[in-house]
């Protein structure tokens, strides 16, 4: 079985000494979620931007590897083709419900605007598509909300209508770039029951994108840790939660805040130093300078990913 | 859902916007009847040279040097006024869209070149640059017009550039690249309307501006001759500035309040549409 999207050794490159992303390579599998983890800057949303081909003219052209859909690669098809697949087969759901829509047209205009871009349809039908697709996302009287612009919603209703467009053509597989950061706590849970709902419902893919380990234990099955651009670690969530192999990973789980909310006194664990700028990158293991496992061998040869009883992990002194 | 008052209503709140659209109207209706109440039109000899305003009936404003109906003069004028007003501050706003949009969107050589282009254009001082254009081309009200465009376009292309920067990153842009819109009807549809409120106050500014430069240029003798402007009018009553100074107060006046009406309803439409002067 070919996976629904293989991406297969992505590099995107700002110039020749400063890669962005190196070597990426995952697979997501029809009706499958995967995570992909990360803190700002691994390269977690450029990936993503890849998929979509929506990368600055600049850094398109040190890009390398191959982004197949369904086995077709993205990166070779002429622009007209690709114009079926994205948008339409592929939607996207972004972090900022606030600059995700159009603050000066009615969000009805705006789901008609995806719809009528990949298929003929006349403004009744795609009214009416909308009205659906919004009680899909369960937003509450739907008709009326239709001639509302975007700053009449609160922000889980705007994002609500993001997830909406993203749902309208049918797409099979969905990327969720932070789709909850910019939210509530409340509001995030509502957003994920409804990203479960809707994987549930029409066995859709989904790559969630995410820095936050509870919305990947929540809606993911498979996960990817990146770290300054490369892939760390990848197996199952519930593989990885149980037991990180990747010091890093292990460091981003401690960092998590556990327990009750009485106060023990402890304090959180962190992972000390930063990310290595792009330019700045070690010759040997990225995680390197930040490691507390860290061996002379780290410090001279940069580790391949071991594959591994269905998981793999980039590091010459795995916990465990 | 509390019901938002309209722009327009927001607009009218302001005792401002009230006072400028109303000294405004009255400008624009003179223009307008000018044809009717003085049919002979604005430089026939009605009476004795340099009568002073309320000097006989029927002449408020008095006659120049010429005899002719200072009152007649300023109505006649105001046309002049308002159309290099508007029709230059037209131009400008479609030139300086048109630059603002495509710098800012596209970015790169495009964006190098128009800005350098614009910057090139601001650093020379505006009304000496429409006095040399109008010198080289030889007087007429449709060179007025190009003239103050020219000088007056920078403006608006640097305010759309800087509009357009800060939104060809938001993510729904990003949404319209991927379903496949085409990048003019990106910038048409998507983001123009976003940056409609800052041109048009900005625009106002430039209305104002242009009926002065216009101002400027008659005045100096610049201006179309066969066109009666308050300019010209100025310009006319200099020689007898001591003994009959009225002939160059009058329309002096006029494009005082004019500028100023028009400055009240900039002040009034910014607060108006940009949201985050509302509710102060």
């Amino acid at each position: 079985m070919t996976a629904l999207l293989g991406v297969q050794n992505l590099s995107i490159a700002a110039g020749p000494k400063a890669p962005l992303v190196e070597d990426v390579s995952f697979a997501i599998g029809k009706g499958e979620a995967l995570a992909v983890v990360g803190e700002s800057g691994c390269g977690k949303s450029l990936t993503s931007l890849a998929i979509m081909g929506l990368l600055p003219s600049n850094l398109k052209r040190m890009t390398a590897g191959r982004i197949l859909f369904q086995g077709e690669d993205l990166m070779t098809k002429p622009q007209r083709a690709l114009q079926a697949i994205r948008g339409n087969r592929i939607g996207m759901i972004f972090q900022d419900p606030l600059t995700a829509l159009n603050p000066v047209m009615t969000i009805g205009a705006q789901i008609a605007e995806v719809l009528q871009a990949h298929r003929p349809m006349d403004r009744a039908a795609a009214r009416a598509r909308a009205v659906e697709l919004l009680d899909m996302v369960r937003i509450p009287h739907a008709a009326e909300r239709l001639d509302d612009y975007p700053h009449q919603l609160s922000g889980g209703m705007r994002q609500r209508v993001v997830i909406a467009m993203a749902m309208a053509c049918g797409p099979e597989l969905i990327i969720a770039d932070e789709p909850t950061t910019a939210l509530d706590v409340t509001i995030q849970a509502q957003i994920l029951d409804l990203l479960v709902e809707l994987r549930a419902r029409s066995d859709l893919s989904l790559m969630l994108i995410t820095h936050d380990l509870g919305v990947v234990t929540r809606v993911a099955e498979r996960m990817i840790v990146m770290y300054a651009g490369t892939v760390v670690e990848s197996g199952t969530v519930a593989q990885i939660m149980q037991a990180p192999r990747h010091p890093y990973t292990a460091g981003l789980m401690a960092a998590r805040p556990h327990g009750s909310f009485r106060l023990t006194g402890e304090r959180l664990t962190d992972i000390p130093g930063t990310v290595p700028a792009p330019t700045k990158r070690p010759p040997g293991c990225l995680f390197e300078p930040r490691c507390p496992r860290a061996g002379d061998l780290c410090r001279t040869t940069r580790p391949d990913l071991t594959a591994e009883g269905g998981r793999a992990y980039r590091c010459h002194f795995p916990i465990g | 859902m509390t019901a938002t008052p309209s722009k327009l209503r927001l607009f009218l709140r302001r005792p401002s916007g009230i006072m400028g659209l109303a000294l405004l109207a009255a400008i624009a209706a003179m223009a307008l009847v000018a044809g009717y109440v003085f049919p002979e039109g604005p430089t026939r000899m009605v009476s004795r040279p340099l009568l002073w305003p309320g000097e006989r009936p029927g002449l408020p404003f008095g006659t120049d040097r010429m005899g002719s109906d200072i009152m007649a003069g300023i109505m006649y004028g105001a046309r002049a006024s308002i159309l290099v007003g508007l029709a230059a501050a037209a131009v400008s706003i479609v030139v300086g869209t048109l630059v603002g949009a495509v710098s800012g969107y596209y970015r790169g050589w495009a964006d190098d070149v128009l800005m350098r282009v614009t910057d090139a254009v601001q650093t020379i001082p505006s009304f000496l640059a429409a006095v040399v254009i109008v010198g080289v081309i030889g007087p007429s009200l449709t060179t007025v017009i190009i003239s103050i465009s020219i000088v007056s376009w920078p403006i608006i292309a640097r305010l759309v550039r800087a509009e357009f920067l800060r939104l060809r990153n938001y993510d729904f842009v990003h949404s319209c690249r991927i379903i496949g819109m085409s990048d003019a009807r990106i910038i048409l549809t998507q983001i123009l309307p976003n940056c409609l409120s800052s041109i048009v106050v900005a625009s106002s500014v430039l209305v104002a501006t242009a009926i002065i430069v216009e101002a400027g240029l008659s005045f100096l003798g610049l201006g179309d001759p066969n066109v009666i402007s308050w300019g010209s009018m100025i310009g006319a009553g200099r020689s007898v500035l001591r003994a009959a100074w009225y002939i160059t107060l009058i329309p002096a006046g006029f494009v005082v309040v004019t500028v100023l009406s028009i400055n009240l309803i900039g002040d009034a439409l910014n607060d108006a549409l940009n949201p985050r002067l509302r509710e102060r």
